[in-house]
């Protein structure tokens, strides 16, 4: 589904990704793991496509799209969605308003006929439903004054309504308590399919227990120093980033 | 907005009714020459069939106009106007001087009409296009009428009003708007040929929004449109002028006045949406939109709101004002001023505080994209009588891309030290980070814009009539095209 081949990234000039090499097929789990400013965050953005994470070298293909030539938008119709380690808090936009625009603008590059105010009710509170999330989330405007929780429960929410077959989930356990953390992680785990593929972009072994991964790597000075099954992530835990990034240089 | 397939039938029967009043059967000396001078004066009021009060009146401001200076403390720039380049009256034209069709009429405004779900029939009446005349639909116009007259309101063409209710007109025109207020005010007292006149009587909540019938009505609103409004003791009107669509218009200064009056426990909800043509994006041409708003609240425990939505003309000049002079009256003003490409506005209101335990509130929301400048300009003033008086301001301010320019002009003067004044107001641009996020979610960047400002604009699109606010929402996004990159 994912085929990222020699990927480097920049930001300001300053080259971040320096070689990433990724394959990610449909149904599998995937954690990226790897210290601060290794270029994780940065990984996510460049597969959403974000202004100024400027692709230097190297390819990456989307169920057969050339993923680099287009924009944010039609990468999130082609079904990418990037959950956001900071969900972006937009006043005076009811949560629903904002979510019926973006389903109907997602269906629309699917060639899916666009969904009127009730078809969209009904497929919105099936998954408030299914997530266990409170219906007035739905009226307050996009994440403003939400909790910590609540904004992640947000994105898996949005998530959910936009049935993307990749998901990007970026540090979604960073500013999570425990029981928020699980809760999250269950909504991910729903949603989880063999039409779908899930990437973990993640600091901590925490998450994945939560989130089991079929497959984990190592981030470390913009390369993937080394991949493996979950059980690396426990050997991660106890060695700490040190080892990896040494290895290597 | 109400979108009957019948609206253009609607403004049939009301052309057909002018012809029985003779009023179109002499069309061809109708116009009046070019320029500006008392005899010009005196065609209009003439025409008009106008007492001599009226025209004395008219005369008075001509000649006042005369010595008065151009307002000069504004922030936008303009050329100075030809007074003499334009003409002061002419007729509607005929129907062999309109376009013929909908194939005739330029496709850009057009297409604004079709993203605004505009129905085909009113796009016709709105563009101006000679209206078919065999139409069989009864007249939601003469519905209206006479269900508005069973209870007593007045709502007429102000020419119309001068004839039927002379002394009422006479009573209270230039009684909030004095002829010399300000020169583009002096002008339209001299030199105005028609707007609208309400009455509302004594305890009558007036059954309908009197908005509908207005965009029927449109066709009239003219280049210098003269409205008062008068509501007695406890009564209600809410109004509504304009349009999200943009007009047809050839005329370049647009000089209007609106007085209105409440009584006691009246109260009044005025709100307009101004979307006059811009100029293009090179900044050619447009409308300069030179307007003055004023209401009264004469008696107790009236009130007076203003909304406004102002995405057109090229040049805006206007400070819906109210001057609160009944004993715990209130003043509103909520707005919404949108500028793109090389749009100037100078907006806000004047609340003047008067009397007691009166309070106002002003929201004012700036969007400015493109090239655009901006300017909030406001007055609260605390008269010396104005005890526990209270004002709270609210002036946001927008910026998209950064060739754009918002300013914000408070004016605040305190004769009572028991009057409270809060003000707040903030700049922000518009966020990168919220663009992405809602390009991520597969929202193109034009409409993650408009839905941006859309929820900037949310507390004031509220106060709009419910079936506006839906066309208000699309007017925003439609006034931000381009304004992206």
């Amino acid at each position: 589904m994912l085929h990222i081949k020699g990927l480097h990234v920049s930001v300001d000039d300053t080259e971040i990704l320096k070689g990433i090499d990724l394959i990610i097929k449909s149904g599998e789990t995937h954690a990226i793991m790897g210290p601060n400013g290794s270029g994780k965050s940065t990984l996510g953005y460049a597969l959403a496509g974000r202004d100024g994470y400027e692709v230097t070298r190297g390819e990456i293909l989307f169920k057969d799209h050339d993923l680099i030539e287009m924009s944010p938008e039609d990468r999130a119709g082609a079904g990418i969605f990037l959950a956001f380690q900071y969900p972006v808090e937009i006043p005076g936009v009811p949560n629903t308003t904002f979510l019926k625009e973006a389903l109907n603008s997602v269906r629309r590059y699917r060639g899916e006929e666009e969904l009127d105010a009730m078809e969209f009710v009904k497929i919105v509170r099936e998954k408030t439903k299914e997530l266990g999330i409170p219906d007035d989330m739905l009226k307050r405007p996009v994440n403003v004054g939400f909790s910590g929780g609540e904004k992640k429960r947000n994105e898996v929410l949005q998530m959910a309504v936009l049935n993307p077959a990749l998901a990007i989930l970026d540090e979604t356990d960073s500013g999570l308590d425990i029981d928020a953390l699980k809760v999250v992680a269950n909504g991910v785990n729903t949603l989880r399919s063999p039409e779908r593929a899930t990437l973990v972009i993640t600091h901590y072994q925490r998450l994945l227990e939560h989130i089991v991964p079929d497959f984990v790597h190592v981030l470390a000075k913009g390369k993937i120093q080394c991949s493996g099954g979950k059980e690396l992530a426990l050997e991660l835990e106890e060695k700490g980033y040190a080892e990896f990034a040494q290895a290597a240089e | 907005m109400v979108a009957t397939p019948d609206t253009a039938a609607q403004v049939r029967e009301m052309t057909d009714e002018k012809y029985k009043y003779g009023f179109v059967t002499d069309i061809e000396v109708e116009t009046a020459p070019k320029g500006l001078n008392e005899d010009i004066v005196r065609f209009i009021s003439k025409k008009k069939n106008e007492p001599s009060w009226l025209l004395d009146w008219r005369l008075k401001a001509y000649r006042h106009w005369l010595k008065m200076p151009e307002p000069a403390w504004q922030k936008p720039n303009f050329p100075a106007i030809d007074y003499q380049d334009s003409f002061y009256y002419s007729a509607p034209k005929s129907a062999a001087d309109k376009p013929q069709s909908l194939d005739e009429v330029d496709p850009e405004l057009l297409k604004t009409y079709e993203k605004l779900g505009i129905p085909l029939r009113e796009q016709e009446m709105l563009a101006g296009v000679a209206v078919d005349a065999v139409f069989d639909s009864v007249s939601v116009a003469t519905t209206f009428k006479s269900k508005l007259e069973e209870v007593g309101v007045i709502f007429c063409p102000i020419s119309e009003a001068v004839q039927r209710c002379p002394d009422l007109v006479r009573q209270y025109l230039g009684s909030v708007v004095p002829y010399t207020d300000n020169k583009h005010a002096c002008l339209n007292s001299a030199v105005f040929t028609d707007g609208s006149f309400v009455y509302i009587p004594k305890g009558v909540r007036c059954p309908m929004e009197l908005s509908t019938y207005f965009r029927i009505n449109a066709e009239n609103t003219g280049q210098f449109e003269r409205t008062l409004i008068i509501a007695a003791d406890d009564s209600y009107v809410s109004y509504l002028e304009g349009c999200t669509a943009p007009m047809r218009d050839e005329n370049q200064l647009h000089a209007a006045v609106v007085e209105l009056v409440t009584l006691d426990n009246a109260e009044i909800k005025y709100s307009t949406v101004q979307n006059w043509y811009p100029g293009d994006e090179n900044g050619k041409g447009g409308i300069f939109n030179f307007v003055t708003k004023r209401g009264a609240c004469r008696g107790h425990n009236s009130k007076i709101s203003w909304t406004q939505v102002e995405t057109g003309s090229a040049v805006t000049w206007k400070y819906p004002s109210c001057i609160l002079q009944g004993d715990n009256s209130v003043g509103e003003f909520f707005s919404i001023a949108i500028t793109n490409n090389f749009q100037q506005a100078d907006t806000g209101t004047k609340m003047i505080h008067l009397g007691r335990n009166t309070s106002s509130k002003i929201i004012s929301k700036g969007i400015s994209a493109g090239r655009s400048d901006q300017t909030y300009r406001g007055l609260v003033r605390m008269g010396p009588k104005a005890q526990d008086a209270r004002n709270y301001t609210q002036c946001d301010s927008l910026l998209i891309g950064n060739q754009c320019g918002a300013h914000t002009v408070p004016y605040i003067e305190s004769k009572n030290k028991k009057a409270i004044v809060e003000h707040e107001a903030t700049t922000s641009k518009i966020n990168e980070d919220q663009l992405f996020y809602l390009r991520q979610r597969g929202i193109d960047d034009e409409s993650a814009i408009a839905l941006v400002v859309n929820g900037f604009c949310r507390e004031v699109l509220q106060q709009l009539p419910m079936e506006f606010a839906v066309e208000a929402q699309k007017l925003v996004s439609i006034s931000l095209e381009g304004s992206v990159g």
